[in-house]
């Protein structure tokens, strides 16, 4: 046993509203500068949507993640072999024209245009060239099912879906979306570390956090590449690759990330997990159908006094084991087993988790015979003939899950490697919990229907009120659970503070000024 | 006449060699951030494949061909006493030749004519890029015009690089030799000489050490039960990412 601490997130994905806050906290901090103007180390997708870059998670294309080789695994599109061979050109990589080529517009012509017939008009231009350009793509061009033929459409987890089920979801009536939110996963088994030739990326000990090193970067571009998630970026301008530092600085003095902090739905948890390292690369290499099972399996509890030991023998703090025992994130993946790794079939390991989301309401069409209704209004009123009912209720307990607007095999796609069960399971837990709620508030569910909602899915009331507490009350400091970084010892990150003894004291670095004349 | 020559063949070489030593140091020292490859395939796309991999593939073998002649001459003379080997060998190597002729030519047009490329592109780059195109015109036309270069490359011009890395130059042979592969040695020297200040420094930056380390790299960035043991307290080890 090898216990190391992991910084984990968990995204309710229920939660989100798809406001994009996250991503403007993000860009403001981190990617406002040249060459960085197309990355969004944050972004929200909407799914069913080909996503930023376009369709990132179709790896015929791009050859990001691990694929099983007998029982190893190796990186699809990178490695020592594949990566040396195409360092020249690396076929795999996506281009610019992926994400969208930055633009701004000429502003000041609006303003300082000469006197015409004409309304001055500001015409959009590239941010690379400076030369007006014919926009084509932006951030976000895809949300709300916006240009739904050319992205929603074109969704790599339609992939499994009979062609009846795919129309079934593009049905005027029945179209029903939700949102992604999107950051760096941190994963146990990066291929973005794996395949830098260079040696730029690298895992960060103490908490699990990927960073890349930009002095040792060289452009090899293989991280680009090999990160099926697409969460590293080649900035163009500096010929350096970037990525999502989890705003490390702000955590290590116990902030939350900008990002999660900036959230306004709160549909974002952090909080650190135990993992036992020696067991990455079993977990990683495991068959599809137990993969995912196996990726919460090397979670460990912070609570078992032998991992308490091997983790304090790693030298983790007492106060960062204190963190995890009050993780919400351990409590949302493990204990409650809500959460799922968003395709954990890339073999990447994340250690971002994600609620996945009844939205919209767990609702089906039903056939119904509406003319009662019609006879009710005006006669002037416009109504239509419809013969179908919107059905939000829960009179049958599971019913509704199988026949959601949303097939269960396309969330299954992305968050269970495909396997619907598991899905299924989380989806029920969280309607168990509406259920039990509904039944404490508004008490038109009786207690014995509600008791067996819960126990159905293997919860005791007291945790139904705490996983309540967790999604819907839960105050900062319970949603983020940041251990101390020991600031105190933070600083010999960066350097030898026995090298500033006897140096000129608090926020300098010189040495005590000469005397002078 | 002397002069000149002692200036190109014993100077200059000297200048390029120094500069190209003391620049490259100093450059990854203490720029390190700008030693890079500086790849433009993410602003194209898949067509510059045709220019890319032509260019570095030839000029790869290219380097690699005159670096064994100047080391083991007389191997090369031993292999090109047979004419069929000899004129393998030197078929192959004009292949290359042209090769890296076609990739740069698609390179420069690419570079020159493609808004976004040239977007990124700097004056250096363009010098670099006609200093090479210029080297590969001529060594293609001293490989047609005075055959077989393999064989007085390693019977003339190796002693006399060895002679400039003895620090006892002997630039007799050179001094007699045709103006175009005069051209072309004066031509590589700066090359060299300008490797710290273009982006050719990414070749000294090769990463064959990604060979020899496992996939995942962990950086712990102190080692958190030695700076609890007091005896260590002064010997913490620095950590590798600074």
């Amino acid at each position: 046993m090898d216990i190391r601490s992991q910084i984990s997130m968990v995204f309710h994905l229920d939660k989100c509203i798809g406001c994009h806050t996250c991503s403007i906290a993000c860009k403001n901090i981190w990617t406002d500068r040249k060459g960085a103007e197309y990355m969004w180390w944050n972004n929200v997708e909407t799914k069913p949507g080909t996503g930023y870059p376009q369709k990132w998670e179709n790896q015929d294309i791009y050859k990001g993640g691990w694929v099983k080789d007998g029982d190893d695994i190796e990186l699809k599109g990178a490695g020592k072999r594949k990566g040396l061979m195409n360092i020249f050109h690396n076929p795999h990589m996506p281009v610019i024209d992926d994400y969208y080529e930055p633009f701004t517009y000429k502003y000041l012509d609006l303003i300082e245009s000469p006197a015409s017939d004409d309304q001055p008009t500001a015409r959009p231009i590239s941010l690379i060239t400076g030369k007006p350009i014919d926009i084509k793509m932006g951030p976000n061009w895809d949300d709300d099912l916006s240009g739904t033929p050319d992205y929603a459409r074109q969704d790599p987890n339609l992939a499994n879906l009979s062609p009846a089920e795919q129309e079934a979801m593009f049905q005027l009536e029945r179209m029903a979306f939700f949102y992604l939110p999107r950051i760096c996963n941190h994963c146990l088994n990066p291929g973005c570390v794996a395949s830098c030739p260079s040696g730029a990326l690298y895992k960060r000990g103490e908490d699990g956090i990927v960073l890349l090193n930009q002095d040792v970067c060289r452009s090899w571009r293989m991280c680009v590449t090999a990160c099926p998630y697409k969460k590293t970026y080649y900035n163009w301008h500096a010929g350096k690759s970037e990525k999502c530092i989890l705003c490390y600085p702000r955590m290590e003095a116990g902030y939350a990330p900008a990002c999660m902090h900036s959230c306004v739905g709160r549909i974002r948890y952090m909080g650190v997990i135990l993992y036992d390292a020696d067991k990455i690369h079993d977990v990683a290499s495991a068959d599809q159908g137990k993969l995912v099972d196996q990726h919460l399996d090397i979670l460990m509890d912070p609570f078992d006094p032998e991992v308490i030991k091997s983790a304090k023998k790693n030298g983790v703090a007492d106060s960062t084991i204190r963190a995890a025992q009050y993780s919400p994130t351990y409590k949302f993946v493990k204990e409650w087993g809500m959460a799922l790794p968003l395709h954990a079939e890339f073999r990447t390991l994340p250690m971002l988790f994600y609620v996945p989301p009844m939205l919209p309401v767990m609702a089906s069409l039903k056939d119904a015979n509406n003319s009662a209704q019609a006879q009710k209004l005006n006669k002037v009123a416009k109504y239509w003939e419809d013969d179908w009912l919107y059905d939000t209720s829960t009179e049958e307990l599971w019913g509704s899950i199988d026949e959601a607007r949303f097939p269960l095999q396309y969330m299954a796609n992305l968050f269970s490697a495909g396997d619907t069960e598991k899905v299924k399971d989380r989806l029920k837990k969280l309607m168990a919990i509406r259920i039990h709620r509904r039944h404490v508030t508004v008490g038109d569910i009786s207690a014995e229907k509600a008791g067996k909602a819960l126990s159905d899915v293997g919860f005791t009331p007291e945790m139904a009120e705490q996983i309540y507490y967790l999604t819907s009350l839960a105050k900062f400091s319970d949603r983020f659970v940041i251990p101390a970084a020991h600031r105190e010892q933070a600083i010999e990150m960066m350097e030898n503070t026995g090298d500033r003894k006897g140096s000129a004291g608090f926020g300098f670095k010189e040495g005590t000024a000469g005397r002078g004349l | 006449m002397t002069a000149l020559n002692n200036f190109l063949f014993i100077a200059f070489p000297y200048i390029a060699i120094g500069i190209f030593l003391v620049g490259s140091v100093w450059r990854y020292r203490t720029n390190g951030f700008k030693v890079s490859a500086l790849s433009s395939q993410f602003l194209e796309g898949k067509a510059g494949f045709w220019g890319i991999v032509p260019f570095h593939i030839g000029i790869l073998v290219l380097f690699l061909g005159h670096l064994f002649v100047f080391l083991f001459p007389e191997t090369v003379i031993n292999v090109n006493a047979n004419p069929v080997r000899l004129v393998t060998h030197e078929g192959i190597a004009f292949t290359f030749g042209i090769s890296v002729l076609v990739g740069l030519i698609f390179l420069m047009t690419r570079r020159l004519t493609h808004p976004r490329i040239l977007a990124v592109t700097t004056k250096m780059d363009i010098v670099i890029e006609l200093l090479l195109l210029s080297q590969i015109l001529l060594g293609c036309w001293v490989a047609l015009g005075y055959r077989w270069g393999s064989s007085w490359f390693a019977s003339d011009l190796s002693p006399y690089l060895w002679s400039i890395f003895k620090l006892n130059p002997d630039i007799t042979a050179v001094a007699a030799l045709p103006v175009a592969i005069k051209l072309h040695i004066v031509g590589a020297f700066t090359i060299l000489l300008l490797i710290p200040f273009t982006r050719l420094i990414h070749f000294l930056v090769a990463p064959f050490h990604y060979l020899f380390r496992p996939y995942q790299v962990v950086m712990w960035n102190w080692d958190k039960n030695a700076i609890r043991e007091p005896r260590t307290a002064w010997q913490i080890f620095r950590p590798r990412n600074n």
